[in-house]
């Protein structure tokens, strides 16, 4: 790999995007860290709390602590159960598209239908489409013999809002990872035809490997917005029934808004933060180094 | 290892099984049938009234009205606020992929102090919860004097689709040989010239997909732009969820919105399609 030529006058090809993004960045970020730091005795009147927010969040034996860790494992098993689904159902599916021809404009388009869907909309849809009396989905689960209502039972509710998540963004990997497959030249499946290559062989050692970059991407946007999820499960179960959809952003905005608790709050969005840019980071360090040697 | 040419009957029945075999169509074919399941029900549901809704199952309207589509489309509220919705997503759109062009190209072909933290920090910010950070860009907005119009909307959005727009065209950049760089400089082309010449028409198929993932990450984010408006640049999505309150839930009515909202985002998939099918690996192939 060529060495990149050393040149800091780049820094003003990058000022226009730094510019834009602290705009919006730096305030709003601030705010919380000083709501983080202290504590409010009413009438716009703070005075210095240190730590204690921050060690409350993060002790389980608390209250705040105890439902910000249930909160937290809640999210990460939905986040990792929703990209084992989708990451090998969208290469999959990926595979099975059309490489040219009249069906691939049409297909391409209805794939990218729900991710075009305003959030608050699909939300709207599942509600009404995952009711076991008037909805389909419900009433079709409940037709195979499989007990089904994601207002009254847990384990429905946190399926549902998988099976949205999956329905929602498993476009997003295919789109990603079709493009990926249209960019591999044919002279690597001549030479893998040559070889007797099966399938499988094809795709570990072809097709896997050139669809590296695109995955990265694929793969950490979709952590982030699992991670953060909220408007879905807002909308369908409300967060219940009881705590089991439940995940951070909707915990921190019952705590925000419903309950006022802002120090609490903050010091929670910050620590939630840290650990999704700590996560995405551990990803894309094995991502790009994973790149690297190859190309080494 | 030398290997014997294979006979031509073999590699050509594998190569029938790998491209058009029976499977992948018929799988494809499940998958899209399922995918459009609920967007069926949506369209279902707008043709429908809310008593039909709410008191059984229907597969299929047995009384198609349009009645709320033509409710919708002469009701100035809502035709404003559709306006509304594409104006600042537009906005939104070129004010990223423009900033987004000359950084991208900074981070793929050269290297500078602190380009791989500045990096990680733009993408960082695609983890900001906005559901943490809506009052305090409500503060902001508010503080500036850009509180109800289009543009807090559009910046606030770039929040994260600059760094999106950086990431994808990064990509892109790397597909182009920097011989194309040293050729041009060698030529007598200032930077510039060079940039808008030569070097984006090549990364035009760039272009476009970015323009499309900002397009829809701006359209369907709801949090932010209803935090940010009150009556003058109040977008789609938020006269939908006035009208949840207004007289109990207008089923019917909310269909039909939610109908109309995926029409701008599939027309731009219409247009962006050759771009996704010409494929694109993002870096060297």
């Amino acid at each position: 790999m060529i060495e990149k030529p050393i040149n800091n006058r780049a820094w003003l090809l990058v000022l226009p995007v730094l510019i834009f993004v602290l705009f919006s960045a730096l305030l709003p970020m601030m705010t919380v860290v000083n709501y983080s730091v202290q504590d409010s005795m009413g009438a716009n009147n703070f005075f210095w709390n240190g730590d204690a927010w921050f060690r409350a969040v993060l002790d389980p034996t608390t209250d705040i602590g105890a439902r910000f860790a249930d909160a937290l494992i809640r999210n990460l098993a939905f986040s990792f159960t929703a990209l084992l689904i989708q990451v090998p159902l969208g290469i999959a599916v990926a595979l099975c598209l059309p490489r040219k021809g009249w069906a691939v404009g049409p297909c391409l388009v209805i794939i990218a239908l729900p991710m075009l869907i305003p959030w608050n909309v699909v939300g709207t849809i599942w509600q009404i489409f995952a009711r076991a009396d008037i909805g389909l989905f419900g009433a079709a689960i409940n037709w195979l013999g499989i007990p089904f209502n994601d207002t009254q039972d847990p384990i429905s509710a946190w399926c549902t809002i998988v099976i949205i998540d999956v329905w929602h963004w498993t476009p997003l990997v295919i789109l990603l990872s079709y493009a990926g497959l249209r960019a591999i030249p044919d002279a690597f499946y001549q030479a893998a035809r040559i070889d007797a290559a099966s399938r499988w062989a094809v795709f570990i050692n072809i097709e896997l490997p050139k669809l590296q970059k695109v995955l990265v991407i694929a793969v950490l946007l979709r952590f982030m917005q699992t991670f953060m999820i909220y408007t879905e499960p807002f909308v369908v179960t409300g967060g219940g029934p009881g705590s089991a959809t439940t995940f951070l952003s909707i915990d921190l905005v019952k705590i925000a808004l419903g309950q006022v608790d802002l120090g609490n709050a903050a010091a929670m969005s910050l620590i939630y933060n840290l650990i999704t840019i700590t996560l995405c980071y551990i990803f894309y360090t094995i991502m790009t180094q994973l790149d690297r040697r190859r190309d080494a | 290892m030398k290997r014997g040419p294979i006979p031509k009957t073999i590699a050509s029945k594998k190569e029938s099984r790998l491209r058009s075999g029976l499977f992948p169509k018929v799988a494809l074919i499940v998958y899209l049938l399922l995918l459009m399941l609920p967007i069926y029900w949506l369209i279902n549901l707008s043709l429908r009234p809310n008593e039909d809704i709410m008191s059984h199952m229907a597969l299929w309207p047995h009384h198609p009205t349009l009645e709320k589509y033509f409710f919708i489309l002469n009701d100035p509220t809502w035709v404003h606020a559709f306006g509304v919705s594409l104006t600042y997503v537009m906005i939104n759109t070129i004010i990223s992929v423009t900033v987004a062009l000359p950084a991208a190209y900074a981070f793929n072909r050269y290297s500078f102090i602190g380009d791989k933290h500045l990096f990680f920090w733009l993408l960082t910010n695609l983890m900001a919860p906005a559901s943490v950070y809506a009052m305090p860009f409500f503060n902001l907005y508010y503080a500036v004097g850009l509180f109800d119009t289009v543009w807090a909307v559009a910046l606030a959005h770039c929040l994260f689709n600059v760094p999106l727009a950086v990431w994808i065209l990064e990509g892109f950049i790397g597909g182009v040989p920097r011989e194309i760089d040293e050729a041009a400089a060698i030529d007598g082309y200032s930077f510039p010239h060079f940039f808008v010449r030569i070097f984006l028409p090549l990364i035009a198929n760039g272009i476009g997909v970015t323009a499309f993932f900002c397009f829809m990450f701006s359209w369907v984010e709801q949090l932010l732009a209803t935090t940010l408006t009150a009556t003058n640049a109040l977008p789609f999505a938020a006269v939908m969820t006035r009208s949840y309150s207004a007289s109990g839930m207008d089923w019917t009515l909310l269909a039909a919105a939610g109908v109309l909202t995926m029409i701008p985002g599939a027309v731009v998939i219409w247009f962006v399609r050759n771009h996704i099918a010409k494929g694109f690996a993002l870096g060297r192939v």
